[in-house]
């Protein structure tokens, strides 16, 4: 059995049978899961959105070794873009394929105001000025509902237009080919479209020269400068290249949800994103993706297993979820740097580069 | 006129208390160059144990300042023993690795400490109970109040106390010398690592007691109010130079002055375009100034290592 597995690992169409077969699963998985309810295939789509972030930010502190605390400012400013464009509040509805790339733009925008005065700097004061950064976007969102209401305040933006393309609306169901396609497996569809063009990009990136020149600098910055990279123009760009893939990720987020508030984009969020790159492995894309899938389902397997073992046992909740879900993001974080600083799946040149300590 | 006397008041009293914190980041900083992200929380746990004691004793009938103080004493050793388990638990281990590394595990330590804080009191915020009474005098038209009082020279005794350890005994002299080149501390004679622990222990025992005296003054305790707390405290360490404890000191005072003063006049310099509700972005609009202008803050001797 091993053997002949083995015999068909080394067959040249090996890589494109495994391909074709994750492919499948991947293009039935929604209707599996809307057989056990429709709130898997929202969870899912969800999850695919903190890829989408994790990448982003992986961009940045995986690639370009910049620990950035507040990146969910760029997805609060992709998705408030969004909301603003296509919703009753201004009365403004264009279409999403002309706002994602104008959020993404803006999102990019402000990842080189915040970047160009602090990139010349050490990295710890970087994750403290992205930090404070995060706070004062998500200060702002909540304050700028006067003297003119721009964002209106805590209450947010409701009622924001669902992506629509030519006929399909969705928001709605369709029928198909003998299936139903409801909005969140539409959105599915789409969101694993665009994960491939992400995937891709990524791949691309991190074998470019660009690519190469953030690893160099990861590596040791002085030396990168001597050969001749423009350190500060090269982090700014994987600045700017993160924040675009938040603020993509961002307007995709508000059509989803039809509704955003300043309460999505705390700094526990920038935290979670953090919590993923960093487990899954960071500077290695399937490792980021993989740490990103973990832990957007670990929160709801959370409650579909320890709400209820709870109650059988002490016939109330005593820890909540939400509290046991923070409790393992913190002590994963702890133990992935202290014994396992590569990650769950290492990019093999971080591995080597973590494991040489300096005297 | 009024109300600037009375802001620079309650601008001192936050300034002090910002002070006290941003001592701990700044000795972590100066003896191993390691952001201690986790410090906030530490004020928290200190806050939060002091709760509970005044809670127990306050029907006991004891005179209040007792209360206080059996309260202040119980919260400082549990806080050191939570510095000295982090250092030894998330920092010790990493000595060495990479800067990205230990800074991940200090965001670990931090959200540990959060919801362990939230399971055990609550994820309410607490009123913290006021069994000491205020008393406020008035002059020059303000007001200040026994608890500010209380905190002002709480504040001045404690870091004068560590002014005097730092610079006037053996220990602070094996502290400044470790920081200094741990290499060569290690070769008269220091014990680097027990040295380090020391420091992590002080900064825990100066936010313990922080921590106690911003709670009596907001009169509420919650289990989140370590981190903008830490943040802010942080910047003060930057504003005054990092790794400088003058400077902390001095980063701290100004930066509450700063916030006092921004609150109360941001309305009318903006037409009331911006509210008060913005005081909160003052300390990181400081942070960035700082770094932009004069990375090695005000007092910094180091000019900033820019590697």
């Amino acid at each position: 059995m091993i053997e002949s597995l083995a015999r068909l690992k080394r067959h040249a169409a090996a890589p494109w049978a495994g391909a074709a077969i994750v492919a499948l699963a991947l293009l039935a998985l929604p209707f599996a899961l809307a057989a056990v309810g429709t709130a898997w295939v929202r969870i899912t789509n969800l999850a695919i959105l903190f890829v989408f972030l994790s990448l982003g930010l992986n961009i940045v502190v995986g690639f370009a070794g910049l620990l950035d605390l507040g990146y969910v400012a760029f997805y609060a400013v992709g998705a408030y873009v969004y909301a603003l464009l296509a919703s009753p509040h201004f009365g403004i509805h264009w279409p999403f394929w002309a706002i994602l790339p104008l959020g993404a733009a803006v999102a990019a925008l402000f990842g080189v105001l915040i970047g160009a005065p602090t990139l010349k700097l050490r990295g710890d004061y970087l994750a403290i000025v992205t930090l404070g950064f995060g706070e004062i976007v998500r200060i702002f969102l909540n304050n700028l509902s006067q003297p003119v209401n721009i964002t209106n305040g805590p209450q947010g933006i409701a009622r924001i237009d669902p992506f629509r393309l030519g006929g399909i609306d969705f928001s709605k169901s369709d029928s198909f080919l003998g299936l139903t396609f409801s909005g969140p497996i539409k959105y599915y569809y789409l969101l694993l479209a665009v994960l491939l063009a992400v995937i891709f990009i990524n791949v691309r990136l991190q074998n470019s020269r660009i690519g190469r020149a953030w690893e160099a600098i990861r590596e040791d910055e002085i030396a990168a400068r001597a050969m001749g990279i423009d350190t500060t123009r090269v982090k700014l760009l994987a600045f700017a290249m993160g924040a675009t893939f938040g603020g993509v990720a961002g307007g995709m987020f508000s059509a989803i949800q039809g509704f955003v508030s300043p309460e999505s984009f705390v700094l526990v969020e920038s935290i979670m994103v953090v919590s993923m790159v960093v487990l899954g492995g960071m500077g290695n894309i399937w490792g980021v993706i993989l740490g990103a899938v973990l832990l957007s389902f670990v929160p709801e397997i959370l409650r579909f297993t320890v709400e209820p073992a709870q109650k059988q046992l002490f016939g109330r909740m005593i820890i909540e979820p939400e509290v046991i879900r923070m409790l393992i993001f913190g002590f994963a974080l702890v133990l992935v740097m202290t014994l396992r600083p590569g990650g769950l799946w290492p990019s093999a040149v971080r591995k080597r580069e973590l494991a040489e300590r300096k005297p | 006129m009024d109300v600037f006397i009375q802001q620079v008041i309650n601008g001192l009293t936050l300034g002090a208390v910002y002070a006290m914190v941003a001592l701990g980041y700044t000795m972590v900083y100066g003896i191993i160059q390691l952001i201690n992200f986790a410090h906030g929380e530490v004020v928290m746990v200190g806050a939060m144990v002091a709760f509970s004691v005044i809670g127990a004793l306050a029907p006991s009938g004891l005179p209040p300042l007792a209360i206080v103080l059996v309260a202040a004493g119980c919260a400082i050793p549990v806080c050191m023993l939570i510095g000295y388990a982090m250092e030894r638990a998330a920092y010790r281990p990493l000595r060495g690795a990479p800067r990205l590394a230990p800074l991940i595990t200090a965001i670990g330590v931090s959200i540990i400490l959060q919801h362990l804080a939230m399971l055990i009191w609550s994820r309410n915020p607490l009123a913290f109970p006021q069994i000491i009474k205020v008393e406020s005098y008035h002059f020059a038209g303000a007001t200040i109040t026994s608890v500010q009082i209380a905190i002002l020279s709480i504040s001045l005794a404690m870091m004068a106390g560590l002014a005097a350890l730092v610079y006037r005994t053996r220990l602070g002299t094996a502290m400044r010398a470790t920081a200094h080149n741990p290499q060569v501390a290690g070769l008269m004679g220091i014990d680097a690592n027990r040295i380090i622990a020391l420091t992590f222990v002080i900064g825990a025992a100066l936010a313990a007691v922080a921590g106690v005296m911003v709670a009596s003054y907001y009169g509420i305790a919650h289990y989140a109010m370590g981190s903008q707390l830490g943040l802010k405290a942080f910047c003060a360490a930057v504003l005054g130079g990092i790794g400088n404890i003058p400077g902390a000191m001095l980063g701290g005072v100004l930066l509450g002055v700063v916030e006092a003063l921004g609150a109360g006049y941001i309305g009318d310099l903006t037409g009331n375009m911006f509210g008060s509700n913005y005081q909160d972005v003052f300390a990181f609009i400081v942070l960035i100034a700082v770094l932009v202008l004069r990375p090695s803050g005000l007092l910094g001797e180091r000019v900033g290592d820019r590697a």
